[in-house]
């Protein structure tokens, strides 16, 4: 219905009207579109050197090919896997404890007539997400290091000294945490405005059939957010292999090695710090494919199930 | 009835302001922790006297991270590049975004996909690493501008906006002789100003707070931004806390001090700009 109104307005032109009519903007779109090409298709092209024998003299196109002997070596480096499992691991920890808080603090949030609180709260839990990680990885060692403030409040009520930075189980937890403070903030925000855009005469009927509170926010209020709460979820799950840089990258050390080291670190070390281009393209391709998969897969599944996709 | 209502909805009003205000203060509490340690003295700080307010009120640490030139010169660096880029970026989100909004613009819908599909397909970091080499940009400036000097979301995002304006205006600005870049300059711009403000500021936050491409792209030092400086100082505290030396206390204040510099530029901006990106969550939200 829309094409036709669109349309008509241009009908019956002849080519050389139009092109008198359009070429600036065709002009203005030129460079944007060779940009793309440049700085996104092609490294795109680039990736072929995850099955050759990249050597940088002779270049991407005439280095010898070598089929799948990355991907094979891949599979079998320890260290692969262990980086791949780690990434699994931080990523499904973020989605079990950061994805439901935002969520609840926002059902709370929104059932408060205090407009000041809701306003500050909302303010301040957002604030964090407009820090970079190095910032917050030196904010966090403020806190957790072993002379930081949580292990003086554990020092002044007897508890002894805890390694939290040192220790790669605990340091996870860490990890999550400062996930939560950064980010939390944001997904407030969108699910606020997604209860600002509930009916709020279904909770008052609700309540006339003498629902409690709780009730009404379990069986009124969070189904007519499901809609959002399912998107954001396929956006996390299709997410649950690739991992930021930044975030690994700063929160973890030496230390926590076998926790912190991640897909996105693991593909700068042996690509950048080590010079393997082809072998870490290779690991980087992989987990690019399994995440476009993956975010396939689950927005399908999603649509299956009558909910809203992503695409 | 009523009676009953109104207890228990005080009671739950009470608990749950209660909660948030409780929530918002132990969401401060990081940042008021790295302010007092900023502010106080060394012997303070080394004596474990600091706790959530300053010991021994002093502005060394500012002084010492000031006078220390690296972090100085990366500041003042890091305020141009971030403006640098953001021009740059938000030229071309505009010249990408407003001939796409335009009705009836023959192979839009093709161009359209090409940038989408930017979205979802990541070359991952090696052969963006190899494509900057291949265009010599390695260890220059415009490494940390050119490879994300557009992002497709962004550029959705102001589609959308341009997209809301009423084709009569287009009509009456072609009536009066305006060409298409003038009818961009003085009818479309000025109606999409909130979105400009949004995304400008989507790419300036980006760009201050980025690390991973100055790691990349950058050897020389005195193209590191305030965030790779940082990230140093950060890094030299690990390493000595790793080996258990004492020492690193002393720095605990001149870190801190650099981390509040760095923040400083979001935290002065942040009451302005925050109705701008909730604004901005939303546009993307809404097109999601």
């Amino acid at each position: 219905m829309k094409k036709e109104n669109e349309k008509k307005p241009i009908k019956r032109q002849s080519a050389k009207v139009y092109f008198q009519n359009t070429w600036q903007l065709y002009l203005m779109l030129l460079i944007p579109v060779i940009y793309m090409l440049a700085f996104r298709y092609l490294p795109m092209v680039g990736t072929v050197i995850a099955f050759k024998k990249f050597n940088v003299f002779a270049g991407i196109w005439k280095s010898p090919w070598v089929g799948l002997a990355h991907f094979k070596e891949a599979f079998g480096a320890a260290e692969f896997w262990s980086a791949l499992k780690n990434t699994l691991i931080l990523n499904f920890g973020d989605l079990m404890i950061g994805f439901p808080i935002p969520i609840m603090l926002a059902v709370f949030l929104f059932e408060i007539r205090n407009v000041r609180i809701r306003k500050a709260t909302q303010t301040i839990l957002y604030l964090p997400n407009f820090l970079s990680w190095v910032i917050i990885a030196g904010v966090i060692t403020q806190l957790f290091s072993t002379s930081g403030l949580v292990n003086e409040l554990l020092h002044k009520i007897g508890v002894s000294e805890v390694n939290f930075l040192s220790s790669p189980f605990i340091w996870r937890f860490v990890y999550w945490l400062s996930g939560v403070w950064h980010s939390a903030g944001y997904s407030l925000i969108i699910y606020l405005a997604a209860l600002s855009g509930t009916d709020p005469s279904l909770g008052e009927a609700a309540y006339i059939d003498g629902a409690t509170r709780l009730q009404r926010i379990w069986y009124v209020t969070v189904p007519q957010i499901r809609a959002t709460i399912s998107i954001m979820l396929i956006m996390q799950l299709g997410k649950i292999v690739s991992i930021d840089f930044d975030r690994p990258y700063m929160l973890g050390n030496t230390l926590v090695k076998s926790a912190s080291n991640v897909i996105s670190t693991y593909v700068y070390n042996v690509g950048l710090q080590s010079g393997r281009f082809d072998f870490a393209t290779a690991v980087g391709l992989f987990q690019s494919v399994v995440g476009i998969v993956l975010i396939l897969s689950v927005n399908k599944i999603s649509k299956n199930m009558g909910q809203e996709g992503i695409m | 009835m009523s009676e009953i209502k109104s207890k228990a909805d005080k009671r739950f009003q009470l608990f749950w302001n209660t909660f948030f205000i409780v929530v918002s203060i132990v969401a401060l509490i990081p940042i008021i922790r790295v302010i007092s340690v900023s502010f106080s003295s060394k012997d303070a700080i080394l004596s474990g006297k600091v706790f959530l307010y300053p010991i021994q009120f002093t502005l060394e640490a500012y002084v010492r991270a000031f006078r220390s030139g690296s972090f100085l010169s990366a500041f003042g660096y890091s305020v141009v590049l971030m403006l640098a880029s953001t021009v740059i970026c938000m030229v071309m989100t505009v010249i990408a975004a407003y001939p796409l909004s335009r009705p009836g613009l023959k192979g839009a819908g093709i161009i359209m996909i090409m940038f989408v599909l930017t979205m979802y397909l990541d070359p991952g970091m090696i052969p963006k690493y190899l494509n900057v080499k291949n265009f010599n940009m390695i260890d220059t400036v415009w490494a940390l501008i050119i490879p994300e000097a557009l992002s497709a979301y962004n550029m959705i995002i102001m589609c959308t906006a341009f997209k809301s304006i009423d084709s009569s205006l287009y009509d009456a600005a072609k009536i009066d002789g305006c060409n298409e870049i003038q009818t961009l300059v003085k009818v479309a711009l000025p109606l999409v100003y909130p979105t400009l403000a949004t995304l400008a500021l989507f790419y300036a936050v980006g760009r201050w707070n980025r690390l991973s491409d100055v790691l990349y792209y950058v050897n020389s030092s005195r193209l590191y931004t305030v965030q790779m400086v940082l990230k140093q100082m950060i890094e030299a505290v690990k390493i000595s806390q790793e080996e258990g030396a004492s020492s690193q206390l002393v720095a605990d204040n001149i870190k801190s001090a650099s981390i509040m510099i760095s923040m400083l530029p979001m935290l002065v901006v942040y009451p302005f700009i925050q109705k701008y990106f909730t604004k901005g969550i939303m546009l993307g939200a809404v097109k999601g």
